[in-house]
């Protein structure tokens, strides 16, 4: 392959989001994290869901599937476990990962396919002009809100811990650098990868803004925070460890910790799939047209 | 005797599957060919299920409507199926069960109670008094204390009660087979297919033990058919799944629902077998079902799923992502009886309609049904072979009745039929230029190119979109992109082989038309009917041409539905009117007596315009 510039992971699309939107700030980050990592853009796919967020892949120079509201997750983990070889983003909204996608996103967590889920969090839905999303508190009314929200907020990364993801982070999508740190270490990680950005909706949430969230950021790696499970801990060390997750994943107002919150070592899906196909994922089923079936073999068990 | 169906009737749970299999393999091993019908709730034990198995000297596929031996394995058989034994027909029973009354079967529904209770003019008539409504009705009551006989053979085998007992199915065929004056060597042969070690050499004994009894001679005898090797028997859901995998499945879906797993269930247990190297996903609900399908078939690899209505319903905006980004994609549906929870294990063909029109927007797909296990088999390498071909959605429609339905058939019945026809492009090396994947064409084919195909980098979106897949909503391109894919529609009619779209097997005055399950019994209703011809669709959609065969005929259409779906079908697709619709829709396949008595009401002229069947139990 020839050698890569950053320019050519960019596609020619030009992005259609507000001025000043945080999709912006992921996208550059997500560019420059592939553009580091060398990924091959053949090699390589960008899945998303719908909303603003999920426009993504059409501005990135790799194959790009822009999948139905809220279903990126499991389209994303079929490409994934019929071509093991291919690097998977999935990307979207927390209206369409925790909202209408809620039931795939935990269900996915209990797989451990390996690939990163980069959910984009402004608590509204800005494609339809900004009502409230899963992630916007009980009580909270942004501008666009006719009311208060009566519903409450969900903890993306307390539901990522509970259903297994085997990587848990933060980001902010101001951050360009840091973010793009978190996703090269999210696609880097073997299993599935949860990334939460922080993300500001300029034109909707007037709550929690650029200026909201400036002061209150910290990184949890500053504080010597270690996200780090490693096998075989007791479980006296483990309870320690979830307690500290907890506590920190709780932690929102007055400071939020962004980086790495969970970093645990589990089979990937892939690992476990070796159990009933032992010569997964060498023979893949992407590879297409296998060998000659064996019909006389399988119909011995029906023999009269 | 050349029409022969044996009945074993018993609770859920109780081993009257097993039973039937053995007599199915018993008989079948005597040369004979069978077809098993199955009939069970949706409960894991205790309800009442019955299966039929009926034999004949050439291939059997329908299923009459008296049987000629019951075994009632408990009293509540003996309720259910009171009138459902023909004249000088069998009845094998429990003695034990005659202390009962009506009132007293626990899974037994009110409305049959309350029916017997009118019949007999008692507010809780006895299984006696059902018994003497038998025997009047010419049947010939036979009592056989089945537990007792597992009690006794177990002491003179040394083996405890509890484990004999284990053994009441094959007691119950063993018993039904000598009765026959059926030769004891091929059950024992069905004995070995069934069961291995211990449990093989026990229920051996047993069924030895049986045929030492002596036993009444009864009017009627079965005999050895001459046996021929090379035949396989087999449920229609394990047709299907075997013939994915000579299709090329490579990826399976699905979400546990009857009557559809049995056929995500079978290549689980066989994902590593002889090369079949196919993975299966059981998912969290069917959107994810059909999704996860697709993101797999992106890649190369040739994915289905398989569900019935209420998962199909889930997945409905799957199939419009799949025919919108132009993704091969096979879903093959169970149809049972709707609408909602509906009739979860019985048959039903009411999703025609549903199959070809379900979901927003209009898409190209094509919608095949299949009458038996053969075409079961057929038609599911055909679907992902057109699927692939034509990079969209294909329903294979099947339903309840053939799913579990068994039937024995020649080996070679079985054809791997290697079609191909994919339209991919090459990969093109070096370059970024993004691919056109969704190029404007003459046929509506763009090749597909997988994703992870080096140099071919491109997009794709459930949005409208232009030729290298980015979002537009601009008039011209949704004309351009909008008319290539349903051009497929037009190509498909063409390319697809009139063979493979319906079969006129045979001509007549009045012509029945007919889909999927249906099949077999109206290819033996013709041999009772004259004047009557068959004509059986096996491509939905697109709509096959037939509107010349239909030209001056009676038509009438035949279907497990309520509505006559198939009749407004043939009529909006071809003009035509259809005179008289045959609809059933309790739950119950349609009898070959119901079959050959509607379609001779039909050629007399004496049918209404709309003829409900309801026979069944």
């Amino acid at each position: 392959m020839v050698e890569l510039k950053l320019a050519d992971y960019k596609a020619e699309k030009q992005p259609d989001w507000c001025p000043g939107c945080g999709d912006y700030g992921i996208l550059s980050a997500l560019q420059m994290a592939l553009f580091e990592l060398k990924r091959d853009p053949s090699q390589t796919v960008v899945f998303s869901g719908i909303g603003c967020s999920a426009k993504t892949p059409h501005y990135l120079n790799v194959y790009g599937v822009h999948t139905l509201h809220g279903r990126v997750l499991p389209t994303a983990q079929g490409a994934k476990l019929a071509n093991p070889h291919l690097t998977v983003v999935a990307v979207g909204g927390d209206g369409d990962g925790l909202g209408i996608g809620a039931g795939h996103f935990v269900a996915a967590g209990r797989r451990n396919v390996d690939l990163l889920y980069i959910l984009y969090d402004n608590e509204v839905y800005g494609l339809t002009k900004g009502q409230a999303g899963p992630t916007l508190g009980l009580g909270e009314k942004t501008k666009s809100l006719p009311k208060p929200n009566p519903q409450g907020r969900l903890n993306p990364l307390l539901l990522a811990f509970s259903a297994g993801y085997t990587w848990i982070a933060r980001g902010y999508a101001y951050d360009v650098k840091g973010l793009k740190e978190l996703i090269k270490e999210g696609i880097g990680h073997r299993g599935l990868a949860f990334l939460h950005v922080l993300q500001p909706c300029p034109t909707y949430n007037d709550l929690h803004t650029k200026e909201w969230f400036a002061p209150r950021l910290y990184k949890l790696q500053d504080e010597g925070y270690d996200p780090h499970v490693p096998p075989g801990l007791t479980p006296e060390e483990l309870d320690k460890k979830m307690a500290h997750f907890q506590e920190k994943a709780l932690e929102w107002g007055e400071r939020i910790p962004v980086g790495v919150f969970w970093k645990a070592e589990v089979p990937t899906f892939e690992e476990r799939l070796k159990a009933y196909l032992p010569r997964y994922p060498e023979v893949y089923p992407a590879l297409g047209q296998r060998e000659a079936l064996d019909l006389e073999g399988l119909l011995q068990e029906f023999a009269l | 005797m050349d029409d022969f169906t044996w009945r074993v009737g018993g609770p859920q749970g109780g081993g009257i599957e097993t039973a039937a299999t053995l007599f199915a393999r018993a008989v079948g091993k005597g040369g004979w060919w069978v077809a098993t019908k199955r009939e069970y709730h949706s409960n894991i034990m205790g309800r009442h299920s019955y299966l039929d198995v009926r034999l004949g000297r050439k291939p059997v596929q329908a299923f009459r409507e008296k049987v000629d031996f019951l075994v009632a394995l408990d009293g509540e058989t003996l309720a259910r199926h009171l009138g459902e034994v023909r004249e000088g027909g069998v009845l094998l029973y429990d003695p034990k069960v005659l202390d009962l009354t009506v009132h007293k079967l626990p899974m037994l529904d009110h409305r049959v109670a309350e029916d017997l209770s009118r019949r007999f003019g008692k507010a809780d008539p006895g299984l006696k008094d059902l018994l003497q409504a038998y025997v009047e009705a010419g049947v010939q009551p036979l009592p056989y204390p089945f537990e007792e006989v597992a009690d006794r053979i177990g002491a003179e085998l040394g083996v405890p009660s509890l484990q004999a007992r284990r053994t009441l199915n094959t007691i119950a065929v063993a018993a039904s087979l000598h009765l026959l004056g059926y030769p004891l060597e091929p059950l024992l042969e069905a004995l070995a297919l069934q069961f291995k070690g211990k449990v093989l050499e026990l229920n051996r004994e047993v069924a030895e033990a049986v045929y030492k009894e002596e036993v009444p001679r009864l009017s009627f005898q079965l005999r050895l058919n001459g046996y021929e090797p090379g035949r396989v028997y087999l449920t229609g859901a394990q047709a299907a799944a075997l013939g994915k995998l000579a299709g090329g499945l490579r990826f399976q879906t699905y979400y546990p629902i009857s009557p559809a797993t049995d056929e995500s269930v079978y290549l689980e247990a066989h994902t590593a077998f002889q090369g079949a190297d196919v993975a299966v996903v059981q998912t969290e609900d069917e959107i994810a079902a059909v999704t996860m399908a697709i993101g797999a078939a992106l890649t190369g690899a040739r994915a289905a799923t398989a569900t019935s209505g209420p998962g199909f319903s889930l997945m409905t905006e799957g199939l419009g992502f799949a025919g919108m980004i132009e993704a091969p994609l096979v879903v093959t549906l169970y149809q049972r009886g709707g609408p909602s929870t509906g009739l979860p294990t019985r048959t039903e063909q009411g999703d025609l309609m549903f199959a070809i029109r379900g979901g927003h927007g209009e898409y190209p797909r094509l919608v095949l049904a299949s009458g038996d296990i053969q075409d079961a088999f057929l038609d599911a390498q055909k679907a992902l072979a057109w699927a692939w071909r034509y990079q969209t959605v294909v329903v294979h429609l099947l339903d309840k009745f053939l799913a579990s339905m068994a039937q024995s058939l020649p080996k070679e019945a079985l054809e791997v039929l290697r079609l191909d026809g994919e339209k991919r492009a090459l990969p093109r090396g070096e370059g970024f230029a993004p691919y056109e994947r969704y190029a404007p064409s003459e046929d509506g084919l763009s090749p597909f190119v997988p994703l992870g195909t080096p140099g071919g980098v491109y997009w794709m979106t459930s949005d409208e979109h232009d030729p290298v897949g980015h979002i537009t909503e601009d008039p011209v391109l949704r004309e351009v992109e909008m008319e290539k894919r349903m051009r497929k529609l037009q190509t498909a009619r063409e390319e697809i082989p009139l063979a493979d779209q319906y079969t006129l097997y045979r001509d007549g005055e009045v012509l029945v038309l007919g889909f999927g399950t249906v099949k077999g019994t109206l290819l033996e209703a013709l041999d009772h009917l004259e004047g009557v011809g068959y004509l059986h669709l096996r491509l939905l959609w697109p709509f096959p041409e037939i509107a010349p065969l239909l030209e001056g005929k009676t038509l009438v259409t035949v279907e497990h539905n309520y509505s006559g779906q198939l009749a407004d079908l043939v009529q909006q697709e071809t003009l035509k009117r259809v005179h008289h619709r045959v609809v059933k829709y309790n739950g119950r396949p349609i009898t070959l007596d119901e079959a050959v008595e509607a379609l001779k009401a039909v050629k007399a002229g004496r049918a209404p315009e709309r003829l409900v069947l309801r026979k069944g139990v």
